[in-house]
């Protein structure tokens, strides 16, 4: 915990426009020169519920939320369910500011809306005595009222904008810049003047005894504040991705919506259609007819997706696919996130597995691991998934634009024009040797496209001969299926030597400690090892995206260059842990595990205790609501 | 300058150069209705002036999913009842080529129903024949959606409980834009009601009824069979809805009493394809999207042209 950064946490109820509010306030904090990362949480209910947007902002980087948080805008639940019924729901209306008060760092800031909490309720908290237990210091701020006065009732976030500001003595010009920017006209009169209203009646009416200030900083490049969601959709834009078919699921639907909203003036095509199925099927054979297509779910719909993932593997069709992890088994909790779909990502489907799966750790890793996702799946004619979950989907942070600032990549690759046709392989009867196996370079054998000339083929989910007609012939079987598996040793070699290494290192090289993770947990696994080390322990972290293939060498050097490692993902049954011992065959009793399934992302925090716990061999069980699986042997 | 060459060639086609030269030998049983689904199309395609590399004839699983290796087009033998949504897309990646897609009454009524639902609805310019031959034929004989009641197999032996579906009323209700049954020992017709869905602009479906001699026996060759066009015992306006309603509803019925019915049952010409209507809306290229990856001056749009709603 550091008191160089704010952690603001809007809370209210869902339909209270938390999400476009703190939206604009990190944007604002983004532009007055601070580095921002946000999480979200929120129940799988249109109206009412109680939900929160965190915004960490510092002048230093931030990969991940913060331990707790330091500032409550607690705006009450307008569409909360009648008190009298709190048997299930409990008493809703109080819950954004009951509900988050066991996080709220000491020496905290609390703003609530006494204008829509009731002085019973607040009384029934203890929050008088907590607060002076915690040095918390509390504004009861009549917000809705104040927006009453001026607009609409709702413009009480802009109201409790303004007290935020005033009480950290922050600048509203960035705040304005944004609110004109979103709207006009009299709204925007009736938003600026509560703003102002609100600023000024909180700088008038209180003295401030805390010592919270907003951070500064400046950037030195201009900043963009986007979502892993916003980068995955970008990726496969500027791969020259023009079709997407997809059915709604949260949270995979953010990709889906963003590339529907910007593929009509790209000229390309999205299609929302019957179920999952229907969209995988789509995406084949779009790519089929020669168009760079992606399709996407999350795990109940990915479910759906198993067979035409498989067709695409065994016809070599191109296709890249998203799964947007949350909570399961089945419905699980949809809005929240959870790893606990890699072994359905990697073994789904009838047959030996013959895809490419990555894991980005991060929005920059999300952006390229896309584009590279697109440049494997056409070069090497194979489905390529991108597994992320619903943290890194929502959660947004501040980019450097000019790391967008790249070339474009269309390339079908290994796809044959008309020309190259003619003098490509035939058989007798003319046609195409579309599979051919003897002439295959890295097992890739290069493809045509429906409509050319001299390019017709079968293509089928049969096993097939070189013309794709069904074969059965077993040596044709060996070979076709031995040149489909020899492209995923070729994918390793390429990852290997020729690209960047998309696994993520942190900390000391020569740590006695070693910390592994995948996927969205990267950021506080990162902020674990900085603490650690800054505390003197010896630690080094790695964070693994790619699934498959595995990065074997890599793995294996980093865990043989530490005594012991503790595998970090969020899921109950160690599902990449178990990974690691498939493929790398041994580590088992140098491996513990930390999980975390309770619907919550890791706080840096827990992952530090998680590690004394471990490696001091505390008789004592984590404070958090975390496990520990204890390596082989122990 | 186009990279598909094949489409719009406009030349003198043989109707043998639709007979693949690995396999000319369809692999179905003697007698079975399928070859007549596949003779109707030899000869169909280059009647419309279609040739085999401009066609995509897409599949599903059963005996009728071998259609396409025994037919010299491009091919794309599918999983089962997934053949449409496969096929709609090639036809909007690259709405020049010539679609036809084909399954069997499982595959297309029964796992793909609701593919068949959809694609009819959104009325995709492509044709779909379902070789309908009232049994699971590659499965060994199991009772289909279009079973009689009463029918016996190894999975129904005290017999189907079910009423079959009907195949003409579900196509007419979920949007096709042309629906016609033929039947294989009927060859002109079929050929001509071939010819007639591969030129419609929009979801033609034809109930293809396909005898199968070694599952279904005892139930029927599709013989005697009636035109409804050409029978003066039927009078009905195909362009009408609901007359069109009526006499699917007939068919259906009496085909179960021995009554074969065929011929054209709807008819919808002036309704846009579902290519139309997502241009019309501003969604669809007017350029086939196929034809861009080929154009060295497309002008590929980049992310960093988004950021300003980012900043």
């Amino acid at each position: 915990m550091s008191d160089d950064e704010l952690i603001w946490r809007i809370a209210g109820g869902s339909g209270d426009g938390i999400d476009s509010t703190s939206q604009n306030f990190a944007k604002a904090l983004m532009r007055s020169g601070l580095n921002v990362f946000t999480h979200r949480h929120y129940p799988s209910r249109i109206r009412g519920g109680h939900t929160y947007v965190e915004i960490r902002a510092a002048e230093h980087e931030v990969q991940s939320r913060g331990d707790g948080y330091n500032f409550l805008l607690a705006l009450g639940d307008s569409f909360a369910r009648n008190p009298q019924e709190e048997a299930y729901y409990g008493n809703e209306e109080i819950k954004p500011l009951s509900e988050n008060l066991d996080e709220l760092r000491e020496g905290g800031v609390i703003i609530y809306d006494e204008g829509l909490v009731s002085e019973d309720d607040v009384e029934a908290l203890n929050l008088e005595e907590r607060a002076e237990e915690n040095d918390w210091h509390v504004f009861p701020l009549d917000l809705r009222g104040l927006a009453k006065e001026h607009g609409r009732e709702v413009m009480r976030n802009t109201a409790g904008v303004g007290a935020t500001a005033a009480l950290l003595d922050m600048d509203l010009e960035h705040i304005e810049d944004l609110m004109a920017d979103a709207m006009g006209g009299d709204v925007l009169e009736a938003n600026l003047d509560i703003l102002h209203e609100a600023y000024e009646d909180v700088n008038e009416e209180y003295e401030f005894e805390h010592d919270l200030r907003v951070p500064t900083g400046e950037h030195e490049t201009e900043q963009a504040l986007l979502s892993g969601s916003n980068a995955i959709a970008y990726g496969a834009i500027d791969a020259g991705c023009r079709f997407i078919a997809g059915y709604p699921m949260t949270p995979w639907t953010d990709v889906f919506t963003i590339l529907s909203q910007n593929f009509p003036d790209m000229g390309g095509i999205s299609e929302q259609v019957e179920d999952e199925i229907a969209a995988a099927a789509l995406a084949v054979g779009a790519s089929h007819a020669g168009v760079k297509a992606m399709s996407g779910s999350s795990g109940g719909g990915f479910a759906l997706m198993s067979e035409p993932l498989g067709l695409a593997e065994m016809t070599e069709t191109p296709l890249v696919l998203v799964e947007s992890m949350r909570a399961g088994p089945s419905t699980g909790m949809p809005t929240k996130p959870e790893q606990a779909d890699l072994e359905h990502v990697l073994y789904t489907s009838q047959g030996d597995s013959q895809r490419v799966v990555f894991a980005p750790g991060n929005i920059e890793e999300a952006y390229e691991q896309t584009r590279i996702a697109f440049d494997i799946a056409w070069d090497y004619q194979i489905p390529v998934m991108l597994i992320y979950d619903q943290k890194l989907s929502g959660e947004n942070k501040n980019v450097d634009i000019e790391f967008f600032d790249r070339e474009p990549s269309p390339d079908l690759g290994s796809t044959l024009t008309e020309e190259e046709l003619k003098e490509a392989a035939h058989d007798n009867s003319g046609k195409f040797k579309r599979f051919n196996y003897e002439t295959a370079e890295d097992g890739v054998a290069p493809r045509s496209l429906p409509g050319q000339k001299n390019g017709r083929y079968l293509a089928t989910g049969n096993e097939h001969s070189p013309v794709g007609h069904i074969s059965e012939d077993p040596d044709n079987r060996v070979a076709q299926m031995d040149r489909r598996l020899e492209k995923l040793e070729a994918i390793r070699t390429e990852l290997d030597e020729e690209r960047d290494s998309t696994q993520t290192y942190f900390g000391e090289e020569d740590a006695e400690y070693g910390i592994i993770t995948w996927g969205s947990s990267q950021g506080a696994v990162e902020e674990a090892i900085a603490r650690l080390n800054a505390d003197g322990h010896s630690v080094r972290g790695l964070s693994v995206s790619d699934m498959m293939p595995f990065p074997e060498q890599e793995v294996t050097e980093f865990l043989e260059s530490v005594d012991e490692a503790m595998v970090v993902e969020m899921n109950a049954s160690a599902q990449f842990r178990g990974l690691l011992q498939k493929e790398l065959g041994r580590f088992g009793e140098k491996l513990t595990s930390l999980l975390k399934y309770n619907g919550n992302p890791f706080e840096p925090a827990e992952i530090v205790e998680g590690y004394e716990v471990n490696v001091a061999e505390e008789e004592r069980e984590p404070t958090a609501q975390v496990r520990i699986e204890p390596a082989a042997g122990d | 300058m186009s990279a598909f060459n094949a489409i719009g060639d406009e030349r003198e086609i043989d109707r043998d150069e639709y007979t693949p030269g690995v396999e000319p030998q369809p692999t179905w049983c003697p007698g079975c209705g399928d070859f007549g689904v596949l003779k109707a199309l030899k000869q169909a395609l280059p009647e419309v002036g279609k040739t085999p590399e401009e066609v995509l004839t897409v599949t599903g699983i059963g005996c009728s999913g071998k259609l396409n290796s025994y037919l010299d087009t491009y091919g794309f033998h599918t999983i089962h009842g997934r053949s449409l949504p496969v096929a709609r897309a090639a036809k909007l990646a690259n709405p020049d080529l010539e679609v036809v897609a084909a399954g069997g009454d499982g595959d297309g009524y029964g796992i793909g129903g609701n593919h068949f639902i959809h694609s009819a609805r959104e009325n995709h310019d492509m044709t779909y024949i379902v070789f309908n031959n009232e049994i699971f034929g590659l499965t060994k004989g199991q009772t289909s959606p279009t079973s009689p009641k009463g029918h016996k197999s190894k999975t129904q032996p005290s017999g189907s409980a079910k009423t079959p579906l009907r195949p003409l009323s579900m196509s007419l209700n979920a949007g096709a834009s042309y629906v016609a049954r033929t039947a294989a020992v009927n060859p002109n017709q079929a050929k001509e009601i071939i010819k007639e869905a591969i030129e419609h602009d929009g979801f033609a479906h034809i109930d293809f009824l396909t005898q199968c001699p070694t599952w279904n026996k005892d139930a029927r060759q599709y013989v005697p069979y009636v035109d409804v066009q050409e029978s003066d015992d039927y009078d009905f306006d195909v362009h009408d809805r609901t007359e069109a309603a009526e006499m699917m509803r007939e068919t259906e019925d009496v085909l179960n009493e021995g009554t074969v019915l065929t011929g054209r049952y709807y008819v919808e010409e002036d309704r846009p394809s579902y290519t139309q209507e997502k241009q019309a809306v501003g969604e669809m290229p007017d350029q086939p999207l196929a034809e861009r990856y080929f154009d060295d001056d497309a002008e590929w749009e980049r992310s960093y042209d988004l950021l300003d709603r980012h900043k």
